[in-house]
Formats: C-alpha cells, sequence, structure tokens
C-alpha cells in the first residue's frame, strides 16, 4: 500500500533511527559507567531498585528520591523469582543499589555477605517495633529496615456473628465453641491457611508461639497442644477440610464468599475486603489458649543496601533506605500499603485514627521475627513444622506423632 | 592386489605434483567433516556437559546462598548424599516417582492407542476432533494445573459438582494423601494423551492397508489383525513413545507444584519435586544437586534404552 501521508512515514523512520541511536547511546553510557567503577560525579545521584512489589509503591520511593536527590530505576520482580534472581546477581556482581527483602530471607541474604551493614550509613532501628530489630540484625549488625510491617489476626463476619449470638473469642475455648455454633450449611465457623508452603507455617505460628511452644523443637508439649487444637477445629467440623490447600488468598475468598465466618488474614486483604459489596467484617487478635497477649510472626519487607563496591552509591542508598523509615515517611506508606509503621509510637496513633488495622497494630507490638531464634536455619524449620500440620490434618498421624515425626525427620 | 598396493604406496610417492593437493584436498575434507560436527559438539558439551557435570560436582558440595557472593563451596565428600539417602521424604519421593510414572505412561498409551485407531477410521470431523485432541499439549503447564486444581476443589470444584447430581459424595481429590497422587496421575494422563495419540497416529498410517485386505482374505479382522498386522508393524514406534514417555514424566515438576505442591503431607512429592524443594525453598543446592543426580541416572538408563531400541529400528 502506497503511504498516504509520506513526511509522516519519514518522520517516523527519522524517529525511529533517532530512538535506536538513543539506544546505543544510553547503552556506551551504561557501559562506561560499568567500567569508570567509582564515578562518584555521574553514578552517584542514580540508584536502581529491586523489590517484588507492583507500580503502586512508586509514589512513595519517588518521595525520598526527591529528598535525597536520586534518580530512580526501578525494578519490580515477580514475588517468587526475587530470591533466585538476588543470588544470580549476587554471583555476577550486578546487585542493585536498594535491594528489598521479604524479612525471614534478610538474613538468609545477609550471611552470604551481600549486604552492608546499615550502622555504616548512621542508620539504626531504634524506635522501632523490637521483633522488627531482631528480624533485620545478624550477628549483631543491622542490615536492614522495615518501614511498615504487619501479621495476622482473627477477621470475623459482624453479621453472621450477630445472627448467631456469639462474640468475638479471645481464647481457644470460645473460639472453638464460636466456630462450632457459626457452623451452618455451607459455611463453616472458621478458615485458615494449613498449605504446606510457607503460607501455612506462618498461619499456624500464633497458636504455637502464643502456647510457649518453639521452632528449635516442636515435639514438645506446648506443640502439640496447639496442632490438637487446630485439628479439633477439622474434626468438628469447623474447620474445612481443604484449609490443607488453601493459601491465604483462598482463605480471603472463602470469607468473602460467606463460606466462612472466621478466618486468620493480613491486613493486606483489606483493600480486596473493602471491596466487597454488603461485607461487614471487623478484626481482632488471634485468641490464645489462655486468653493472654497473641505472640504472632511478624511479616513485611525491609530495605537493604548490598555490597556494590561504589561508597558513593552505596551512601546515598543508605540516605535513601533511611528517609523511607522515618517516621513520617513511614505513615504515607502504611497509608499506601494497608500495613502498619514500624516505629512504635507511629503505629499506636496509626491504630487509633485507623480502627480497622487497630487489631494488627496491637498484635505487631508483641510479634516474633521468623528468624529471630534460628537466623538463617529457619527454612528448615518452617518446612518442618508445615509438614507437621499437615501430617496431623490429613489424618496421616496424631498431633504428638506428626510434630515428632516431623521434628525428627530431615527435611 | 595392485589396488591395495597403490593405497599403500600412495604417501611415499606424493611427491609428484598433483599428489600433495589431493592430500589437501583430503585433509581439507576432513576438517569440513568436523566443522559440520563442530557445533553440535560445542552444544552438547555448553548446554548439557557442563550442567551436568557441574551439578556432580555441586552435589559433593556445601553449597548454599553464601557460594553465590563469596564463590566458596566447602568439599563434604557423600555427606549430600547421605542427608538425601537418609531422609524420610526421599522414600516417599522415589515410591511416588515410580507410581507417578508407572501409572501415567500406561494410560497415557492405552488411551493414546485407543484414539490413534480410533482416528484411522474416516468419519465426518475426524480431522477437527483429531486437532481438537491436541488442545492439552497446546497450554501452558502451569495454566493446565491451576484450572485443574479449580476443577478438582472439593467443596466448589466443577468435577464434585457434577458429581453430586448423581448423589455422589464430594470426592476430597487433592486434599485426601490417598487420592492426591491419584489425582495428579490423572491430570498427567489428561497431558500427556495427544502426545501418544499423535505419534501413534503416524505410525499407525505407515501400515500398508494391503496387509490388511490380504488378511482380511484369510479371515483375520478384528483383534485377530490388530494382533498379527498393526502391532508387530508399530512395535519399534511404542518402544519409542514409551521410553520418551518415561523420560518426560521422570522429570514432570510444574504440574504437580501447580496442583498440590508436593503435598498434602508429602503423598505427591517425586524426586523432581524433592530436588526443586531442597535448592530453590530450603537454599540447600549440595542436597537439591544429589537429588537430582540419582534423577539423572535413573533418566540415563532410560535414554540409553532408547538409543539401542531406535538403532535397531534404524537396523530393521
Amino acid at each position: 500500500m502506497k503511504p498516504r501521508f509520506p513526511e509522516h512515514t519519514r518522520s517516523r523512520r527519522l524517529r525511529s533511527l533517532v530512538g535506536a541511536g538513543a539506544m546505543v547511546a544510553t547503552a556506551a553510557l551504561v557501559l562506561t559507567g560499568c567500567s569508570s567503577g567509582g564515578g562518584s560525579s555521574a553514578g552517584g545521584s542514580k540508584l536502581t531498585i529491586e523489590d517484588y512489589y507492583t507500580a503502586t509503591y512508586n509514589p512513595n520511593y519517588n518521595v525520598c528520591a526527591k529528598k535525597v536527590g536520586a534518580t530512580l530505576t526501578i525494578n519490580h520482580v515477580a514475588g517468587a523469582g526475587l530470591i533466585a534472581k538476588v543470588l544470580q546477581q549476587a554471583s555476577s556482581r550486578t546487585l542493585p543499589d536498594v535491594l528489598m527483602l521479604d524479612n525471614p530471607d534478610v538474613q538468609q541474604i545477609a550471611s552470604s555477605g551481600a549486604l552492608s551493614p546499615l550502622s555504616d550509613y548512621g542508620l539504626s532501628a531504634d524506635g522501632d517495633v523490637p521483633a522488627v530489630k531482631a528480624a533485620n540484625t545478624y550477628k549483631g549488625k543491622l542490615y536492614g529496615l522495615q518501614p511498615v510491617t504487619n501479621s495476622i489476626a482473627l477477621y470475623y463476619n459482624k453479621k453472621l456473628l450477630q445472627d448467631a449470638g456469639v462474640t468475638p473469642p479471645k481464647t481457644w475455648d470460645e473460639l472453638r465453641a464460636a466456630a462450632k455454633k457459626l457452623t451452618t450449611g455451607k459455611t463453616y465457623g472458621f478458615a485458615m491457611s494449613n498449605i504446606n508452603t510457607y503460607e501455612g507455617t506462618w498461619q499456624f505460628l500464633p497458636f504455637l508461639w502464643s502456647n510457649g511452644g518453639d521452632e528449635k523443637n516442636i515435639d514438645s508439649t506446648e506443640a502439640t497442644q496447639a496442632l490438637s487444637f487446630v485439628n479439633d477445629l477439622q474434626s468438628d467440623g469447623s474447620l474445612s477440610k481443604s484449609s490443607i490447600n488453601w493459601a491465604q488468598a483462598d482463605v480471603n475468598t472463602q470469607f468473602i464468599a460467606g463460606k466462612a465466618a472466621m478466618m486468620i488474614n493480613g491486613p493486606w486483604q483489606l483493600p480486596t475486603l473493602n471491596a466487597a459489596k454488603g461485607l461487614e467484617f471487623d478484626s481482632v487478635p488471634i485468641p490464645t489458649r489462655t486468653g493472654s497477649a497473641p505472640v504472632a510472626p511478624l511479616g513485611g519487607e525491609a530495605f537493604t543496601v548490598p555490597q556494590t563496591k561504589n561508597a558513593a552509591t552505596m551512601k546515598l542508598a543508605g540516605k535513601f533506605v533511611g528517609c523511607l523509615n522515618a517516621a513520617k515517611m513511614q505513615t504515607v506508606i502504611a497509608k499506601n500499603t494497608g500495613n502498619v509503621p514500624t516505629n512504635i509510637t507511629a503505629s499506636e496513633a496509626w491504630g487509633k485514627t485507623h480502627p480497622q488495622v487497630s487489631s494488627f497494630v496491637t498484635t505487631v507490638q508483641t510479634a516474633r521475627a521468623r528468624t529471630g531464634e534460628l537466623g538463617p536455619d529457619w527454612p528448615k524449620a518452617a518446612t518442618k513444622i508445615y509438614t507437621a500440620v499437615q501430617l496431623a490434618l490429613t489424618g496421616k498421624a496424631s498431633p504428638a506423632d506428626a510434630l515428632k515425626q516431623a521434628q525428627s525427620q530431615n527435611q | 592386489m595392485s589396488v591395495s598396493v597403490q593405497t599403500r604406496v600412495r604417501p611415499e610417492t606424493a611427491l609428484t605434483p598433483i599428489r600433495p593437493g589431493q592430500r589437501r584436498a583430503r585433509m581439507m575434507l576432513g576438517m569440513t567433516r568436523w566443522l559440520f560436527v563442530t557445533p553440535a559438539v560445542v552444544f552438547v558439551a555448553v548446554f548439557f556437559g557442563y550442567p551436568v557435570v557441574k551439578n556432580v560436582i555441586m552435589s559433593f558440595q556445601d553449597y548454599t546462598t553464601k557460594t553465590f557472593f563469596t564463590g566458596e563451596a566447602p568439599w563434604v565428600g557423600f555427606a549430600n548424599y547421605a542427608a538425601t539417602f537418609g531422609s524420610a521424604v526421599f522414600a516417599t519421593s522415589v515410591v511416588n516417582t515410580a507410581l507417578f510414572t508407572a501409572g501415567s505412561i500406561i494410560m497415557q498409551f492405552v488411551i493414546g492407542l485407543g484414539l490413534a485407531l480410533f482416528f484411522r477410521r474416516n468419519f465426518p470431523l475426524s480431522g477437527f476432533l483429531r486437532g481438537l485432541l491436541l488442545l492439552p499439549w497446546l497450554l501452558p503447564l502451569i495454566a493446565s494445573s491451576a484450572v485443574w486444581k479449580w476443577l478438582l476443589d472439593q467443596d466448589s470444584g466443577a468435577l464434585n459438582q457434577f458429581l453430586g447430581i448423581f448423589g455422589v459424595p464430594a470426592i476430597p481429590w487433592l486434599v485426601s494423601p490417598s487420592l492426591a497422587l491419584v489425582a495428579v496421575i490423572g491430570v498427567n494422563i489428561w497431558l500427556g494423551i495427544p502426545f501418544n495419540t499423535t505419534i501413534l497416529y503416524s505410525g499407525l498410517q505407515s501400515v500398508p492397508p494391503e496387509l490388511y485386505e490380504a488378511a482380511s482374505l484369510d479371515g483375520a479382522t478384528g483383534w485377530k489383525a490388530f494382533w498379527n498386522i498393526t502391532w508387530p508393524s508399530i512395535r519399534s514406534v511404542v518402544s519409542v513413545v514409551i521410553v520418551l514417555g518415561v523420560v518426560y514424566t521422570l522429570k514432570v515438576v510444574d504440574i504437580i507444584l501447580g496442583l498440590t505442591g508436593g503435598g498434602p503431607a508429602n503423598s505427591t512429592q517425586t524426586l523432581a519435586t524433592n530436588a526443586y524443594h531442597q535448592s530453590f525453598i530450603n537454599f540447600q543446592f549440595g542436597i537439591g544437586a544429589a537429588v537430582s543426580n540419582v534423577l539423572i541416572l535413573v533418566s540415563f538408563v532410560f535414554a540409553m534404552i532408547y538409543l539401542a531400541i531406535s538403532r535397531k529400528a534404524v537396523d530393521e
């Protein structure tokens, strides 16, 4: 076909030529940038960031970029692929300037020597929730800062509880009784994720920890009581047998569909829950055996500064991470993500103005880091825990035997 | 006699003007031959040889996340193999791998052959339906497994809803440890049917129809014709389909990870998913390598069988 607007085609061709030229120029710039190594004047104001968030997080970055005077290259990676990518980048020495990590992975990566201690940039986690500091400290040094954090709590369907005349439970006995009463027809009283991944472990931890159980040895009375409790909920018929296949998102779907009257889940579900039409819900801290304060696992992502051999850029990256973690910035990020600020005073104020996250604010104060005790050995313990839960809930072993088996087997 | 003497003499009498050229030409021919082989050799060495050797070495090292940054991977001898063979999951994985492979291969083959025989008859829409049959093959595995996960859901899955019409109570397909492996094998069979049907169908095409005509005159039809003509004619295709199927099935991870993640309670854990888990979830790359070496060894045995069969097929 004859071009109807020759000028247009020419200009387009010209533009593509210019584009190609620009690409070559950029490539050249990148190449020289790499070889010059310590380029403080040109490279000093540029930062690369890698995370597994989406573009909705970019505004948070931009605020701090403006503040520290940096131009950003933001790289969002799919969640499951981040660690593989980080390991690959570590071996090829191409780590980003600022790296986001899920908090249980921080010690694992820090142990490899790929991260720089944040004290080098005058940063500390003072004023933040103690567990946040613990999760991001490896061998006495702080490697990550978490502007926001989260945990899990017990959501309940207001209408269903009201109709059944049930008040939100505080103890295991109350939870069991409530769940039984709320189980009618196609609705289960209670839902949680017991899947064979770290999500399952994360959901079981409040029961294990609050009861005094410990990940170092799960073959204990406290752990048996916790696992028996979950198992009882299932044998009562209050918890669907499918829970061993549910991820937390599936649990949320069940709750929204009215197929579960209560569920364990995190504040990151709030946007989805609020979008569900006609759903009235609220949340309370997860019940414990005696009604004491729960010990739940601490969630959220940390920002770290990898060893990139470029002192000037690393310093700027440190400044950037410091900005993200500033108390004021924490509340901005909390608002954008539905999470809880890690600064104790900021989070308390936040809980008062945002009633939907107040139960999470309470939980976070006493939350525990998953890697706090075992550090880089946590993955093995986490596997043992979900294996025990699965063995018990599938009826392959009694709760006591399941824990014994899981503890003794080398996963 | 004179010929043999001449050939033997040729190099010594290579001083005559034409001879060096001939020799060069021969050398060139030899070099050209090698030049043609070189890309294949380099390709195999880089993309198959290196990873396999690396994997074997890795299985004798304490290869962790630290190794990626520092490059240090201390030698640990057979510790990774000891850990592998000593774990309770390994025994389960071996049994499951055997059941998964045998179950998948047998059913894929039987159904595949049945469909191939069925489609050999000419009937309206046969070509269209045969094309439609390829659909499972064309879908990304992770998409298929996600869809099957919904279909097999105990409470709201389509399969149980359908069975419910006939009064069948909800079956815990992916929830019961004793049923999950059956369900996973079922999905894998569904995925493998197109491959079997296609290869076997093309094998059937090569059987000359005259044989059947002649046989029918002798009174051999139906099963008799199948056992005396069809089966012997496609036997080499059958062995190739089965051996390739075994090698493909041994290494399946995506379907199992997508459907059950190896659960519930490790009931669908195979050697392949176990290796994946050790390496990429527990970050124990040495143990992961040890497990996958076991798998490589098993696959290697079948690859040898495949080579032997295909050589025999060529000789025939």
